[in-house]
């Protein structure tokens, strides 16, 4: 007997005698001899409840929160206390997809309230359920621009869409089939004549490109619409959605999809997931978007109520003809962002971004006046930066992690370059002290 | 408690709020400093509403949902079994949640022992040599399999192998995924005995082959014994076994992929080690290898030096298919699921969960039709009901039960038969919980007879009725800015 069994003695008896064996053992008696697996599993013993608390405490005692002023696809935003206890609550956590829609209507109103803010983010028609995270988001936009095209196989990316994202991208290209070029990055940006000749064979399906973007800089996508739209590309913009609340949106720029990470909309860090990558188009894409997607429709009786709708698409249905082998989603994280941009409002994600601008400029600033860094480009920013050090930059982020400072991340293909971030959880303080620190370096 | 059929939009007022936010006092930075061109032209209409608002509506929005804690949730090929409080507990731990992912090794230690040591205890329930646990679900560890599968050929110089046998009893991920790896599929059939038709899978093996995709037991619930030839002919022809793990439950304890002669494999967290489905996610996949693949695995890999944890790349690596670390919160409960049911507990899942589907089988039988006799696994699979000629439908089947308070069983999969009702109890379901459940599907066995347009008319008190799901494809409507009712 065992907590999670509730099987007594005089049961599997009786349920034994049912089914017409002996055994338990009688069960499994067609498995070939040569592949049972009759031995102990070389695990831990089972434990008791505060035994399991107890290990979880001494592993967690291992680790080292730090004040984070990092970012690079994991941003610190203030959590709201409201989300986590009703996403918590069981008829949210412990449902499945929603096959079943006259008892499943909780979740798929909140993913069909997802779908609409995600859209008034991003400036985009149409959304779907959500992706696994930002990176396989932008990896199955690819794919989205290779279907639409249908003769076309090559898609090209700018250098400077994260490294994080690009590793993901690559590796979906290399398997799928699909030719990967590179935009070259001019000063930081997306050097758009570059891109503008790269386009002139009329041989790429999809130009992707990113804001903010790796060094955290708000690209300028101006004319980027009519350049891909001349040469029947589609334009992809991997965007960070909590800022979208203040900067010109994929769907302003002209974009045709738009994908990227959930997570900078409040959701914990949680050493990388899991978190939630959303993915929305413009309307004549709708077909094209791989997984889950809610429609409104009404019941019988003429209620309105919603429904997976658009599933021709899918797996379950097409096969290997699908859009996509998306099948569980992030949904339950989908709820947590929805249930943040509801608190947040139309108010709040300006208020987080205001302050996340104000505290980011203030760090710049006072590291620039330290005289140990230097911009890497004078380009505008929101929330994160990229100086160039004088100093040692590993011994420097090893000291401040000591002092229990995460102080950027080193910039991939530098070794002095460093990537900060402040987000409107950073008070003045938290900030005074990290520049105090790095003044007594050196 | 009264009907709420409203979304949030609709109770938003122009000025109210739900957060609060620090002051702050950085000076005068302001983000109309931007350059306008760089900035929103028209604000994101979100809504406004106050703290109680937000709660009691998703509270009331969540009410008309059903999950395993509401009742029986036997959704077949879905295992959803109890998921355990503690596992909560533990993945709010904020000595975790607060991790950034790309802090020092050092700053991590805990975790990364975490995610080392869910990989290794995979790997002994496996008989696998190495897992990642990078992949974010079943589908995504489908993909990351079979990039595995290539890998493996591509680093040996075998290019022709470009193909891929997947059973035409398979969940429709596994094409799927095999399409998005650009593999070619080439359908292998079943006997009438639910099992892998061997005599037709010999002649479809040749040095185009990249391997198969399997998962025993099936999406019948049969255990295919001829695995043991199977995994000899496609090993004898240069191919590799991919073991789709959907199905693990009904093993544990009993019988290991990697003793069955599988190369590579995808675990769902989800399904067999009691993490939530959240209503779609986030589950996690992680993919387990046999030796000779260890180099391929995705990057980042978590390794073991002395007695310290350390993240590694890898040159043979297939490449990264996640952000980070993949769903680390899931790896959590997964792990706290492990380490309570230890060594002593995990080998009785797979004999419970066995037994009760045997039970509801045998006691349903005569009213459903069985099309393959047999013991089964976790799960098995009726053509409708047996009873043909009232025009009951499976579908009608599945809502009269929403009636009677149960979640409909997996409906019209496997595509082998027109009628599937697939139902999968579960280990941690009571036998009082099972024959309820019996004793409703018998009722509405006798409804379909005696009132069959009561049936083809339910469910009736749930909180929607059936939806016209047909103007919902036709004219799709996504967004609550397009919703005009
Ligand atoms: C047999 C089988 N394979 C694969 C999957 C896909 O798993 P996931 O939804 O986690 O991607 C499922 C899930 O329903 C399944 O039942």
């Amino acid at each position: 007997m065992y907590k999670y069994f509730p099987h007594t003695e005089s049961d599997i008896a009786e349920m034994l005698e049912r089914i017409g064996v002996a055994s338990l053992d009688d069960l499994y008696a067609e498995i070939p001899e040569s592949i049972r697996f009759d031995k102990d599993y070389n695990l831990k013993k089972s434990m008791s409840e505060d035994e399991v608390r107890n290990y979880f405490k001494e592993l967690g005692n291992l680790n080292h929160p730090l004040t984070v002023f990092a970012g690079g696809g994991a941003y610190d935003h203030y959590s709201p206390s409201v989300i986590g206890q009703l996403i918590a609550r069981s008829e949210y956590l412990t449902a499945y997809t929603p096959y079943q829609p006259e008892i499943s209507q909780g979740t798929l109103q909140y993913i069909f309230e997802f779908q609409s803010m995600m859209c008034e983010l991003t400036g985009m028609e149409c959304c779907n359920a959500s992706m696994y995270d930002g990176a396989t988001a932008t990896a199955e936009a690819m794919l989205m621009a290779i279907a639409h095209a249908k003769k076309r196989n090559k898609v090209i990316i700018s250098r400077t869409v994260s490294e994080r994202v690009i590793a993901v991208v690559e590796t979906y290209a290399r398997f799928h089939g699909v030719t990967l070029d590179y935009i070259p990055e001019n000063d930081g940006v997306t050097d758009k004549a570059a891109m503008e000749q790269m386009l002139e064979a009329n041989d790429v399906a999809g130009v992707i490109v990113s804001t903010p973007n790796r060094y955290g800089i708000i690209e300028d996508f101006t004319g980027f619409a009519e350049s891909t739209h001349a040469h029947k590309t589609l334009f992809i913009v991997n965007a960070d959605p909590s800022a979208m609340a203040v900067l010109k949106t994929p769907g302003e720029w002209g974009a045709d999809i738009a994908c990227g990470d959930g997570q900078s909309l409040g959701m914990p860090l949680n050493f990388g997931g899991p978190y939630v990558g959303y993915l929305a188009a413009s309307r004549d894409l709708v077909r094209k978007l791989p997984g889950r997607i809610v429609g409104a429709t009404k019941d019988v009786d003429g209620k309105r109520a919603f429904v997976l709708t658009l599933q021709a698409r899918e797996q379950h249905i097409r096969r290997q003809k699908a859009n996509s082998n998306i099948c569980s989603n992030q949904s339950l994280m989908a709820l947590y962002v929805t249930i943040y941009m509801a608190l947040m409002g139309k108010r709040g994600l300006q208020e987080v971004n205001e302050k996340s601008y104000a505290g980011a400029h203030y760090l710049c600033d006072k590291l620039l006046a330290t005289g140990k860094f230097s911009l890497c480009f004078d380009k505008p920013f929101l929330k994160e930066f990229a100086v160039r050090t004088t100093l040692n930059r590993e011994t420097l982020m090893k000291h401040l992690e000591e002092k229990g400072f995460l102080a950027g991340i080193p910039v991939e293909g530098t070794d002095d370059t460093i990537l900060f971030c402040v987000t409107e959880k950073r008070t003045r303080e938290e900030i005074d002290n990290l520049v105090s620190l790095i003044e007594q370096e050196g | 408690m009264k009907y709420y059929n409203k979304l949030i939009f609709e109770i938003s007022k122009p000025g109210r709020v739900g957060y609060s936010l620090p002051q702050s006092d950085f000076g005068n930075y302001s983000l109309a400093d931007l350059p306008q061109t760089l900035r929103r032209e028209t604000p994101a209409e979100l809504p406004e509403v106050s703290e109680l608002d937000v709660v009691r509506h998703y509270t009331n929005v969540s009410n008309k949902n059903f999950g395993v804690e509401t009742g029986f949730y036997p959704l077949g090929s879905c295992t959803m079994k109890y998921n355990p409080k503690i596992n909560e507990e533990m993945a709010a731990m904020p000595a975790f949640t607060t991790l950034h992912p790309r802090q020092s090794e050092e700053s991590v230690q805990g975790a990364l022992r975490l995610y080392y040591e869910l990989a290794q205890a995979l790997a002994e329930i496996s008989g696998l040599a190495e897992f990642t646990l990078n992949p974010f679900a079943g589908a995504h560890g489908e993909l990351t399999g079979l990039m595995l599968m290539r890998q493996y050929h591509i680093k040996r110089g075998d290019l022709k192998r470009t193909k891929v046998i997947v059973p035409d009893s398979a969940h429709g991920t596994n094409p799927a995924s095999a399409a998005v790896c650009g593999l070619e599929i080439v359908e292998v059939p079943s006997t009438p005995e639910g099992t892998i038709d061997v005599a037709k899978l010999e002649p479809l093996l040749d040095d185009t082959i990249a391997g198969i995709m399997m998962t025993n037991p099936n999406t019948l619930g049969i255990f295919e014994k001829e695995i043991p030839q199977i995994a000899k002919l496609v090993h004898g022809c240069g191919g590799l076994l991919y073991y789709d793990g959907a199905n693990l439950n009904p093993l544990l304890g009993r019988c290991r992929p990697g003793d069955m002669g599988f190369d590579i494999m995808h675990i769902n967290l989800h399904k067999t080690f009691s993490t939530p489905h959240g209503g779609g996610g986030p589950g996690s996949g992680p993919v387990g290898v046999a030796a000779a693949l260890v180099d391929y695995l995705p990057r980042p890999r978590v390794v073991k030096h002395g007695d310290r944890y350390a993240v590694e790349g890898g040159a043979d690596s297939l490449g990264s298919v996640s952000g980070f670390f993949g769903n680390f919160g899931v790896m959590m409960r997964a792990y706290a699921y492990i380490l309570s049911l230890g060594k002593e507990q995990i080998k009785h899942v797979g004999e419970l969960a066995t037994l009760n589907a045997n039970y509801v089988k045998e006691s349903l039988k005569d009213c459903y039709y069985l099309p393959i006799e047999g013991i089964c696994k976790h799960e098995f699979v009726f053509d409708g009901l047996l009873d043909k000629s009232t025009g009951v439908t499976t579908l009608d089947v599945a809502k009269r039960l929403l009636d009677y308070g149960y979640h409909a069983p997996t409906i019209y999969f496997p595509l082998l038969f027109h009628q599937s009702i697939m139902i999968e109890p579960t280990e941690t379901e009571s036998k009082e919980t099972l024959d309820e459940f019996i004793e409703a599907m018998r009722t509405v066995a006798r409804e379909a007879i005696d009132d069959p347009e009561m049936v083809k008319s339910a469910p009736h008190v749930t909180p929607v009725r059936r939806l016209d799901e047909t103007t919902a494809a036709k004219n799709p409507i996504l967004r609550f800015k397009d919703l005009n009712y």
